[in-house]
């Protein structure tokens, strides 16, 4: 009896773990036809993580979405009509971006969907909106695969080989690094994406890749792997992941494993958040990584939105808020372009789009990704510092 | 060499936390033959309540430890007294879906009154030292010595005290006990308060060690400690502490040459192993029971 229980319980823990490990496969989505309808307001649905492991992402892009909409309806609406925004939590997770996309399309009848912010979430709803030819705008998944699932899937954001080439050129030029580690999480799109180009430029420029590890997005202890990175000897360490992560990462490295002074971090936009501060403390100076945006960059369009956050939430947005608000920007531009608010018309003109955005001209290629300019920031006193603007 | 003591120092380090936390599975299930599922919830409230210890209250380390150990203590005996005293006599299965249930009711609850987000453990001051080539860090000596501690303590409780030989009694045989004129209710809430603040005493060193608490961090940990549990030979309490360093350094070995993503899948294939080549743990004795 003893025995058996025992062995009933190991399988069932087993069983458990398999179930939540296969869970996030999206439904087949069918087709249903979304009536832009002419009358009432203009529908544009959102999926954003609103909570779990990226929530900070989905509350400053929502922030800025929410007074995107907010402007447009004080100047008149789009074609005469107002326009109203339906936002879905996907709660950080796959499953629930596509069970969301499902709901904005099926129940809500949006002409377009806004979202998701991780590229793995994205990669879940995508299929979904494609399916049933809905547009869907991200506005900062950078895995190229995103765009890729089809033809009415867009994105605001500059794509990972870029971002990656950016880094790596970086490390060569900038700090003239020859030994780099990299560290992976293996259950993401985004991080595999990243280092994969990462790699390959760093190689090209006549560094070597001296150790490449790996976790998975929710551990929180990175000793083991920091101790083997550390035994490597790299100049430059790339941390290609979100703020949850890297601010354990950076505190562990330089708190619980002893990393020298001299070995720099170095990330991508997956690490624009105040939390990895919180998390980091102190052990996130004097590391770098890319981004879309930052907040001292001078343009007009820039300016204007900074007051009008400023004003509006009495703080500084973000690079999330930032791409968030000219994704909804895009979809409005795109609608008063096409003079419908019938999705595929909103597609076909979205093709054609040539915004002037606060993250830089947006104006899509063949594989309708943006190609626009990154700015490289550097942490000092836990404060993100301008350094550089790399264009393409 | 060195990068193999210091991975040994990583693991020990994370083997004493599961030790501590496998102890309160092991001696649950030594005195009333229930695996407490909610156990590592227990952990995770520690953890918590560390952590609002030492940012809201401003106490030191070693007062927000003192603070949640007691109420997780507290919180185990009303655990207790709730949910698995008027299971006593049900079918075992009973008492094993309870214990699921609560689980699931600790991590929602707190996700509801604090939310999901991880919150950041403050550290205190960093101190490296190096030897043999090795670096050791406060946080890991911390991390040792409170749980060694902690486990002398234990076996003095368990070994020397009255209420400790009443552990033993009744977990030898409840009736007899009873019969003896031990308080046996009495007795069982005693075991469930000295696991559930050994569990959160785990839980603070961890969130001070990594640097991080949130409302999910328990399962996980929760479950391994229960294969450190199963592996030692569940309801032996040096089994306890032998299986928490095995499976700690095991994870952390597995980790050094370069295979961390299986890591978690380590910690069951040895629970599967265990099951099949001696299915009483490495100190349990073989006893067959009466059909």
């Amino acid at each position: 009896m003893k025995r058996k229980s025992f062995i009933l319980i190991a399988m069932l823990l087993i069983a458990s773990l398999l179930v939540t490990a296969c869970g996030s496969k999206p439904a087949e989505a069918p087709a249903a036809a979304p009536a832009g309808g002419d009358e009432g307001p203009i529908k544009i649905g959102g999926i954003y993580p609103l909570t779990g492991a990226i929530a900070t992402f989905g509350q400053s892009s929502k922030k800025a979405i929410d007074m995107a909409f907010e402007e447009v309806n004080a100047n008149g609406g789009l074609l005469g009509r107002k326009v109203e925004l339906v936002m879905e939590d996907n709660k950080s997770a796959q499953a629930d971006s596509a069970t969301a996309a499902q709901k904005l399309i099926q129940q809500d009848k949006v002409v377009a969907i806004l979202g998701a912010v991780a590229s793995s979430n994205s990669l879940a709803a995508a299929p979904i909106a494609q399916e049933a030819k809905v547009p869907m705008v991200s506005s900062s998944s950078t895995n190229p695969a995103v765009t890729e699932v089809g033809d009415y899937i867009f994105r605001a954001a500059f794509i990972d080989p870029f971002q990656g080439q950016v880094m790596a050129n970086f490390a060569t030029n900038d700090l003239k690094a020859v030994k780099a580690a990299i560290m992976t999480d293996a259950n993401s799109d985004y991080s595999i994406g990243l280092a994969n180009v990462f790699k390959d430029v760093f190689t090209k420029n006549g560094g070597s890749i001296v150790s490449e590890v790996s976790f998975v997005s929710g551990d929180t202890d990175f000793n083991a792997i920091l101790t083997t990175v550390k035994n490597a000897q790299p100049d430059v360490v790339f941390v290609p992941s979100y703020y949850d992560t890297v601010g354990l990462i950076l505190n562990q490295a330089k708190n619980n494993v002893g990393f020298p002074e001299n070995v720099t971090f170095l990330g991508a936009d997956g690490w624009d958040s105040p939390t990895l501060f919180e998390l980091a403390g102190d052990a996130a100076n004097g590391h770098y990584f890319s981004n879309h945006y930052s907040p001292d960059v001078d343009s007009p369009e820039a300016k204007k939105f900074i007051e009008a956050f400023k004003a509006k939430y009495n703080e500084t947005p973000d690079a999330l808020a930032a791409l968030a608000y000219d994704t909804a920007y895009m979809v409005f531009e795109a609608i008063e372009a096409a003079g419908s608010a019938d999705s595929t018309a909103i597609r076909d003109s979205l093709v054609k789009i040539d915004l002037k955005g606060v993250t830089g001209a947006i104006k899509l290629n063949e594989k309708r990704d943006p190609v626009k300019s990154a700015v490289v920031i550097k942490i000092e006193d836990q404060q993100q510092k301008y350094f550089t603007t790399v264009n393409p | 060499m060195a990068e193999f003591l210091q991975q040994l120092i990583n693991g020990i380090s994370l083997g004493s936390v599961y030790a501590l936390i496998a102890l309160g599975y092991t001696m649950v299930y030594g005195i009333i033959r229930l695996i407490n599922f909610a156990h590592g919830e227990v952990y995770m409230l520690g953890a918590i309540f560390g952590y609002y210890a030492i940012t809201t209250l401003k106490l030191p380390f070693f007062a927000a430890l003192a603070l949640a150990m007691v109420l997780c203590a507290g919180l185990g005996v009303i655990m207790e007294r709730i949910a698995y005293k008027p299971l006593r006599n049900a079918p075992r299965v009973a008492a094993l879906m309870t214990a699921v249930g609560l689980s699931l009711f600790f991590q929602n609850f707190t996700i509801y009154s604090i939310g999901a987000s991880p919150k950041a453990f403050p550290k205190m001051q960093q101190i490296n030292w190096s030897f043999m080539g090795a670096t050791v860090s406060n946080g890991q000596v911390l991390i040792l010595f409170t749980a060694i501690a902690l486990m002398i303590i234990l076996h003095f409780i368990v070994q020397k005290t009255k209420m400790g030989k009443a552990m033993r009694a009744v977990s030898f045989d409840q009736d007899a006990a009873k019969l003896m004129g031990i308080n046996v209710d009495n007795t069982i809430s005693f075991t469930f308060a000295i696991g559930s603040a050994l569990a959160a005493a785990g839980g603070v060193l961890v969130g001070q060690y990594y640097g991080v608490v949130q409302p999910l961090m328990g399962t996980l940990p929760g479950l391994k400690a229960f294969v450190a549990a199963v592996l030692g030979g569940i309801g032996i309490i040096p089994g306890a502490m032998i299986g928490g360093l095995i499976l700690g350094v095991a994870e952390s070995t597995i980790s050094a040459i370069g295979y961390s993503t299986f890591r978690d899948a380590v910690a069951f294939a040895i629970l599967i192993g265990i099951l099949i080549l001696k299915p009483a743990g490495i100190l349990g004795k073989n006893v067959r029971e009466k059909v």
